[in-house]
């Protein structure tokens, strides 16, 4: 059968026969590196058009239905606008910084591409600390936004840079302790370790209820590390006009924008797999003739809808829910969300002590 | 005075205590239209706000002095563009007090009806925008599909969607639309079903309660001297309806209530608005199976000339009291015309009840007073 | 005590978030709740309401006649000098001069469509149109000359 795994293996053997295994090596990773920028690109226009369908839909209307059939081609038709538009540096910006901003956001999430599973054996770096891997860098991201608010010289920049920083440096907490309940179930930080472990039955599922609460928690947390509504305070629209990113226009604005949704797309096939069993099929006990048609279906199109359905909730939320005050997001995270998952940690730790999960 | 120098001089320097002085506006998404507000901050929380007009001074009053007492009735639906009809009352009531018109019964019927139409049509706008700058988008939509209803039917009997110029001295410019009736009672019934979404999207919502609970409080003693009125007064516990105090056209002949809260908070003034359509409601289900029949505009001589004398009259206008003040002298276009405009009084109190608290409660505050700049403008 | 007010405290406020999201769920999955109109693909079936203002026009009969008489009384009405009639003397077969129209201007940019012209008119020349695609690629395009030419006063108007 036909599948990711066997492409990469024919494609790496068939490098290996042919080069020597340095050169090999280097073009692998070529390879490895437009696919990634390749992924990057359609994922930002499949969501951005996805976003804007979602948001049709629930506001009673139709979205974009212009280009191409359906509208397909309208996020392809306003990247072209975005390329074509100047690219305007403020005079009183630090203009290196402001230049820069928009790419180490852009880098980022590229990075964070790396240790995901997008299908059987098909992963481009298997680190065996991915979980730590992936919570290090996707803090970085706020360099970036801090860079771009600060360099950009506006206050309304300014003032949505500094929301940003004090809010992910927040919600990195949740997030790291709802991944850490999984790595505590699991024992082990590797990505294609904790997706063997939920063979038998996501985590989600025979993690009893404090995971189900950590996976609460992991939404909650990384919607609001995402910047998006209803925590989207570093650009709320109605307060700073659109935060800190207001000076940037053309290409440089379209790279925050893309790298938003890559975010998007990371956190929740980072949800997927730690919660949702990553490419693992859903088996249900003993069903036999369940389990096997389950199996049928290739590996990337279960990872794919998991993400895909874990993306729909977060852009559920957005059009649904007002935004809230800064205060409030603190007092969310610190009185709220901090607490019940430092206690859930608990509950997690005595449950996989005591091997009480399935 | 402020000049456009300090303006400038002020954005770029910070103030005193590292202050952070923010021009909001003209062009600013939160502040519907071309209000400019200097906004000076400390970190996040609000120190001043000093709120500048004059981007949308069209000189209204001083052009309706030129107008006839036909003709000026159509630039006052540019004012308060969302209560267009109800300003357009106000000046033919004017008038038919200065002449002493009599209007017939089926035009006083129809007027109030078309008001209550408008205020509801003006408050689902706001509950939409409202909902937006808190960050909430979808009510929006949902507002504006009931709010459409309305448009429809304003289309069907007046022509326009927006500014109308329906409403004549001495009763309405043309007879209503055959499916006026019918088409009203429908919007009822729609309108009574989809109310709950707005309870299950904003009004229980624990974010906008969070958001608006507490937020802009104003005391009944400030609204007072401030000069508020509308909801803004009535959420504060000021009991100010024009309709009760001074009934025109049909409110004499209606029952409702006076909705009165009395936290004085942004939550109190949404509930005000929210319950307030309710009544609309009532009112408009009491008039329009009872609207008579006979002439729909009473007899009025050629061309209008007020007598010699100082007239006023005062309405209620979904964001409060609107006043018309004409000196005549007697000839056939006003000596000079004052409007008293509910929006300018609801901003000046912006300062005081804004003052302290952070950026966000700004837009939360901003949006339950329900400024609508053209009106303050004028 | 506290922990009880505590808990309670997030089972409303995400039961209310709850209630909410059914809402927006219900419109996101029934497709026929979607009120858009798709203006320029429905124009053949747009229908607008008779009474809709959108330009003032003055209808012609099949002779290519009007009743307009010149009476200048929609240009008094008028607040912002939309209206401009020019008259002339048509001599009838009588040989009597007889006033009548040589130009009835009506400028479109300066109109509010406030309807006060419609009623003002003693004889019923003109009236609104539903017609509301105005845009022009030059504003000279607005300037409109509503009787149509060799169009002539209809008998018996006075």
């Amino acid at each position: 059968m036909l599948s990711l795994e066997s492409i990469t293996k024919t494609t790496q053997d068939w490098l290996l026969a042919k080069f020597n295994p340095t050169i090999a090596l280097a073009m692998e990773c070529a390879i490895v590196i437009l696919l990634a920028i390749t992924l990057f690109a359609i994922l930002g226009l499949v969501l951005v058009l996805l976003e804007r369908k979602v948001a049709a839909r629930i506001q009673i209307r139709l979205g974009p239905n212009r280009v191409g059939p359906g509208g397909i081609f309208q996020t392809a038709a306003d990247t072209l606008k975005l390329i074509m538009k100047e690219g305007l540096t403020p005079d009183t910006a630090d203009k290196f910084l402001f230049n820069l901003a928009p790419f180490v956001v852009m880098m980022v999430a590229m990075l964070l591409l790396a240790p995901i599973a997008f299908a059987k054996n098909f992963q481009i770096w298997d680190i065996n600390i991915g979980v730590l891997y992936i919570s290090s860098i996707s803090s970085l991201s706020v360099i970036g936004i801090l860079m771009a608010g600060w360099a950009s010289n506006n206050k309304y920049s300014l003032l949505g840079a500094m929301r940003s920083g004090a809010q992910i440096v927040s919600y990195e907490l949740s997030a790291g302790f709802a991944v850490l309940t999984i790595v505590v179930l699991t024992g082990s930080l590797q990505i294609s370790e904790i997706v063997a472990a939920q063979q038998n039955g996501w985590w989600l599922f025979k993690g009893h209820i404090p995971v189900v609460i950590a996976f609460v928690l992991y939404i909650i947390a990384v919607t609001a590390e995402t910047n998006r509504a209803p925590f989207d305070l570093a650009e709320a629209e109605s307060e700073l006009t659109a935060g800190f990113h207001t000076e940037y226009s053309g290409m440089k604005f379209a790279l925050f924008f893309l790298a938003e949704y890559i975010n998007i797309f990371i956190v929740c096939a980072i949800g997927a797999t730690l919660f949702l069993g990553g490419w693992m099929p859903l088996h249900i006990g003993h069903w036999e003739g369940f389990n096997h048609i389950m199996d049928y279906i290739p590996s990337s199109v279960w990872f794919m809808g998991k993400t895909f359905f874990l993306i729909f909730i977060i852009m559920w939320f957005r059009w649904t829910f007002p935004r809230l005050r800064v205060d409030q997001l603190l007092n969310l995270e610190w009185k709220y969300l901090l607490p019940i998952s430092l206690f859930n940690l608990l509950l997690v730790t005595v449950i996989a002590i005591m091997g009480w999960y399935f | 005075m402020y000049n456009q120098t300090d303006i400038i001089k002020d954005t770029t320097n910070l103030g005193p205590e590292g202050e952070l002085v923010v021009n909001m506006g003209p062009q600013h998404p939160a502040t519907h239209g071309v209000l400019h507000l200097v906004v000076t901050l400390n970190g996040e929380t609000i120190k001043k706000i000093e709120p500048h007009l004059g981007y949308i001074h069209r000189s209204i009053e001083k052009m309706c002095e030129s107008l006839t007492y036909r003709q000026f009735i159509y630039v006052t639906s540019r004012m308060d563009y969302l209560s267009s009809h109800i300003n357009n009352t106000a000046c033919a009531l004017l008038v038919e007090k200065g002449m002493q018109i009599e209007v017939p019964e089926r035009a006083k019927f129809v007027r109030t009806i078309l008001n209550e139409l408008t205020r509801i049509a003006s408050h689902e706008l706001w509950i939409g925008a409202m909902a937006m700058d808190l960050g909430a988008f979808t009510p929006f939509f949902y507002a504006f599909r009931e709010r459409e209803m309305i448009t429809d039917i304003m289309e069907d009997t007046c022509g326009a969607r927006l500014t109308m110029n329906y409403i004549v001295p001495g009763g309405l410019m043309y007879d209503i639309h055959p499916e006026f009736q019918t088409k009203v009672k429908a919007f009822i019934k729609q309108f009574k079903e989809k109310v709950t979404e707005y309870e299950d999207l904003v009004t229980g919502n624990i974010i906008f309660q969070s958001r608006t609970k507490g937020v802009g409080v104003l005391s009944a003693e400030d609204a007072i001297s401030y000069g508020c009125s509308g909801p803004v007064a009535r959420a504060s516990g000021v009991s100010c309806d024009i309709r009760k105090i001074a009934p025109y056209d049909a409110y004499d002949r209606v029952e409702f209530d006076e909705i009165i809260e009395t936290e004085g908070d942004s939550f109190s003034r949404y509930l005000v608005r929210v319950k307030e359509m309710n009544q609309s409601i009532r009112i408009i289900e009491q008039l329009i199976d009872n609207i008579p029949e006979g002439e729909f505009v009473g007899k009025t001589k050629n061309v209008l000339k007020l007598n010699k004398g100082e007239f006023y009259q005062r309405v209620e206008t979904a964001r409060g009291e609107l006043g018309v003040y004409i000196v005549s002298e007697g000839a056939t276009t006003p000596h000079r015309i004052k409007f008293r405009s509910p929006g300018f009084s609801n901003l000046s109190v912006l300062d005081h009840i804004a003052k302290g608290s952070k950026i966000g409660d700004l837009m939360a505050t901003m949006g339950t007073l329900d400024l609508v700049i053209p009106d303050i403008d004028r | 005590m506290f922990l009880k007010d505590y808990i309670t405290d997030v089972f409303n406020g995400v039961s209310s978030l709850l209630k909410g999201m059914r809402k927006t769920g219900y419109y996101f999955t029934h497709g026929k709740e979607i009120i858009t109109e798709q203006y320029p693909d429905n124009r053949a079936t747009l229908k607008l309401a008779d009474r809709f203002k959108g330009e003032v026009v003055m209808p012609h009969d099949e002779n290519n006649e009007h009743t307009c008489t010149g009476c200048t009384a929609c240009e008094l009405a008028c607040p912002n000098g939309t209206i401009k009639i020019i008259t002339k003397f048509d001599i009838t077969p009588e040989g009597k001069k007889k006033k009548a129209i040589d130009a009835f201007i009506y400028r479109l940019e300066m109109c509010t469509l406030c309807n006060l012209c419609i009623t003002a008119c003693p004889s019923d020349a003109i009236k609104m149109s539903a017609n509301f695609e105005h845009s022009v690629f030059d504003r000279s395009k607005l300037t409109k000359v509503l009787n149509k030419p060799g169009s002539k006063i209809k008998e018996g108007i006075e």
